[in-house]
């Protein structure tokens, strides 16, 4: 059975802080920074925004953009890092703020910041199988990284959420395929009740991104039989401004298919956004036809590849909601104080 | 206010939830079940709205409560929806934007939490429209 995309909507609060803002308080190097992580200023959540609240923002512009029935949605899967409480679903809060419950199934997920393409995913085994008529997948977080340390310069906030579904006629995207590489490798980690994520330095490079984001994208080109020269647009986890680029490079895709959905330099590290944030960039600016691919990965660690291909479907939908680059654009610029306040307490234990 | 008073309350604060009495046209929110003009001849429907309306009057907020202690300072506002009804909301932007007369869009977001350990709130807030 063919299964797709139905709607998407994304959503990034209004606030940014600068690269050299928070390198100016802890005495960093703002352009070594800068030019090391590729990321020059990144999303900052308003005080009484959560990954709850923009979940919802995002799987709101997702509703609005066709103008969807929500009591079809059979199933929400809201995945995050940064979900508001340990034990009770985002999930819940997104459905009723929706109108698509009582009648369904939800879950939340976890898996760093590939959450919500595995919540892409199990919403296409479930369209796709006829158990649901359509499914809703949501990737958002409020990342926080401790003070000081390098992700305090990219951990930011946003998401992107996905209406799934298996009626060709409806589809503004086919999902051609999909394929995961996942295996145990510790390269990043929270334990319960620390309020900041350790990670293995260096080590999350090379073990961790690289070889997963290598090892899902080259499985799911094998699978296909497809190649990089054959899709107009490609999305990596943008953890940062280089890993993708490099990824790209390794892989064979060139910086102009990245280009589109290479948000991470004015946006910072959307986590289980990042991918999805990416893939609705790119959405954005598609035109019928194209062909995109993309690939996202979570710390833990683990990829899920994707192959998309546009329909003629998505013209009509055009304008309804903002864009990624809308979203983008005029934010509101805090210095390191209101940064904190916007935080909310700021742990340095 | 209690969990399950807030749970009771929860269509209406998530979805904008309100009601429209068929028989003089006028809209109420929250959720009312009797119409002030009709009385007994009004017949009531629950009514979602849209969102959208205008600032009828507004005032910024320096000092509160403990429990709204991040927020400030906030703009809190009466908003006029389109479809006439009224209620009292914060205005989510920067309180020296906020001006009589502009126009506002809902937006979901924390009302408030019991403390570090307690149920946290959500709801509808509003949000100047881009100019
Ligand atoms: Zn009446």
């Amino acid at each position: 059975m063919t299964v797709g995309i139905v709607s998407y909507g994304a959503y990034i609060p209004r606030y940014r802080i600068k690269t050299e803002e928070i390198a100016k308080v802890w005495g960093g190097d703002a352009e070594i920074l800068k030019n090391g992580l590729k990321v020059f200023e990144k999303s900052v959540p308003d005080v009484d925004e959560d990954a709850a609240t923009i979940a919802v923002s995002a799987a709101r512009n997702a509703v609005n953009r066709v103008g969807l029935d929500t009591q079809r949605i059979g199933a929400v899967y809201t995945g995050s890092e940064s979900h508001p409480y340990a034990v009770k679903p985002t999930s819940t809060i997104v459905a009723e703020a929706v109108g698509a419950s009582p009648d369904m199934t939800a879950a939340d997920f976890e898996f760093a910041c590939k959450a919500g393409s595995a919540a892409v995913q199990v919403c296409m085994g479930l369209v796709g199988s006829g158990m649901i008529d359509l499914g809703l997948a949501i990737g958002a977080d409020v990342s926080q990284g401790a003070p000081n340390d390098a992700l305090e310069y990219t951990a930011a906030a946003g998401g992107a959420a996905y209406v799934i579904g298996n009626k060709e006629s409806e589809l503004i995207a086919i999902i051609e395929d999909t394929y995961s590489f996942t295996t145990d490798t510790p390269d990043f980690w929270r334990r319960e009740s620390q309020h900041y994520p350790s990670h293995g330095g260096r080590f999350t490079g090379d073990p961790g991104y690289f070889r997963h984001v290598t090892s899902g994208a080259k499985g799911l080109l094998k699978k296909m039989g497809t190649k990089p020269e054959d899709y107009d647009y490609a999305v990596f986890h943008q953890p940062n401004g280089k890993f993708p680029e490099r990824a790209a490079q390794m892989l064979g895709f060139t910086k102009e298919q990245i280009k589109p959905g290479l948000v991470v330099p004015r946006l910072g590290n959307t986590y289980s956004g990042s991918c999805l944030m990416g893939i609705a960039a790119t959405l954005d600016i598609a035109k019928p036809g194209d062909r995109i691919f993309a690939t996202a990965y979570g710390s833990g660690a683990g990829s899920d590849a994707f192959s998309i291909r546009v329909t003629d479907k998505i013209e009509e939908f055009r304008g309804k909601v903002p864009t990624v680059e809308e979203l983008l654009a005029d934010p509101i610029y805090l210095d390191y104080g209101k940064y904190a306040h916007h935080k909310g307490k700021i742990n340095f234990g | 206010m209690t969990v399950p008073r807030f749970w009771r309350e929860q269509q209406s604060r998530y979805n904008l939830v309100g009601s429209h009495c068929k028989t003089c046209g006028n809209y109420y929110y929250p959720i009312r079940n009797l119409c002030p003009e009709c009385r007994r001849d009004g017949d009531m429907e629950q009514y979602k709205f849209k969102g959208t309306g205008k600032i009828v009057t507004c005032t910024v907020t320096h000092t509160t409560s403990d429990e709204f202690n991040d927020l400030v300072p906030y703009a809190l506002a009466i908003v006029e929806l389109d479809e006439g009804a009224k209620l009292t909301t914060q205005i989510v932007d920067e309180p020296e934007k906020v001006a009589i007369g502009k126009r506002v869009h809902s937006v979901f977001r924390k009302l408030g939490s019991d403390g570090d350990s307690g149920i946290i709130y959500y709801g509808t807030k509003f949000e100047l429209d881009k100019e």
